[in-house]
């Protein structure tokens, strides 16, 4: 068995087993590292590809944002997660049922599959000899490519402004600081200066 | 020798492992969700296997659109979530009832 064979099982198995802990965790805390593991041994997988660069960014995006998105509000939650597992049992025989038909589906359409004639000739963008990884997709992603990188920076401008118009929300009982009251304030107004004479007082 | 097939396995047991998430943890949106990105981490594995086998950089670059839409995805969908939360008080799916669907 050659170290690509060996180092492909180790991130494969580690893939999979650790899709299942996300599954299977009592604890979402616990889903979370296991769901951080998955997208780690997957970005093992795709350097074994010849894909570097979507490795470092699943390493980047996955890893370093969204793992930490969901931590963030797994931990902000205060649910009692004991409560929640309660009726775990209930829909697991369903889930398996269904899992294994379409595992099996999918096991079939493996197969059965094999490439179309003239496909080779068919491919939108050869990979070149030469070239690196990161810089084969650079030229492609800024130049076939570049509305569709544009249009999914939009995706990512609307999903962020969409987020924070969910979740802002203006607390009354908390004072705030108002800065239109405060320019426009007049210190004539405010403020007027009285002559107090000695032992009388205002 | 290690093939497409092998890599197109991993990703139908790991797509296979999201449908089955979000049928056991009926209670739970947060784990939901997080088979939803399990299940994209599976379509991405796809994309990238078939690029590699075919020469064609083109699955590579809709990985990242992929990946793109998922981390929309997310931080929409967890940021509904907390909305819920603050609403109603759980996350459980069965209390998803206010528009009575």
């Amino acid at each position: 068995m050659t170290i690509f064979a060996l180092a492909f099982w180790l991130f494969a198995v580690s893939a999979v087993l650790a899709g299942l802990g996300v599954v299977l965790a009592r604890n979402p805390v616990h889903s979370v590292l296991w769901l951080i593991l998955a997208f780690i041994s997957s970005a093992g997988l795709f350097v074994l590809m010849g894909a570097e660069f979507v490795a470092m960014l699943m390493m980047i995006v996955y890893v370093g944002a969204v793992a930490v998105l969901f931590l963030f509000v797994v931990m902000m939650l205060d649910v009692d997660f004991a409560e929640l597992k309660e009726e775990f049992a209930g829909h697991k025989a369903l889930g398996g049922i269904i899992a294994l038909v379409m595992l099996g589906q999918l096991g079939f359409g493996f197969a059965a599959w094999q490439s179309a004639e003239g496909a080779d000739a068919l491919r939108a963008a050869p990979i070149a000899e030469g070239v690196t990884n990161t810089g084969a997709l650079g030229m492609l992603l800024y130049d076939k490519y570049l509305y569709l990188f544009e249009a999914s920076g939009l995706v990512l401008l609307v999903a962020m402004i969409g987020a924070i118009l969910l979740t802002l929300r203006h607390r009354k009982d908390v004072k705030r600081q108002n800065v239109l009251e405060q320019m426009y304030r007049d210190p004539a107004k405010a403020m007027e200066l009285r002559d107090v004479k000695p032992g009388q007082g205002l | 020798m290690i093939g497409l097939t092998h890599y197109l396995g991993v990703a139908a047991a790991l797509f296979v492992i999201g449908i089955f998430g979000i049928f056991v943890n009926r209670k739970n949106v947060i784990v939901i969700l997080m088979s939803i990105e399990l299940m994209l981490l599976a379509v991405n594995i796809n994309l990238v296997a078939f690029s590699a086998h075919l020469g064609d950089l083109v699955g590579q670059v809709f990985t990242m659109f992929v990946l793109t839409v998922a981390a929309a995805e997310a931080a929409i969908g967890l940021a509904i979530l907390v909305v819920f939360y603050r609403n109603r008080g759980s996350i459980d799916v069965d209390d998803v009832n206010v528009m009575k669907g």
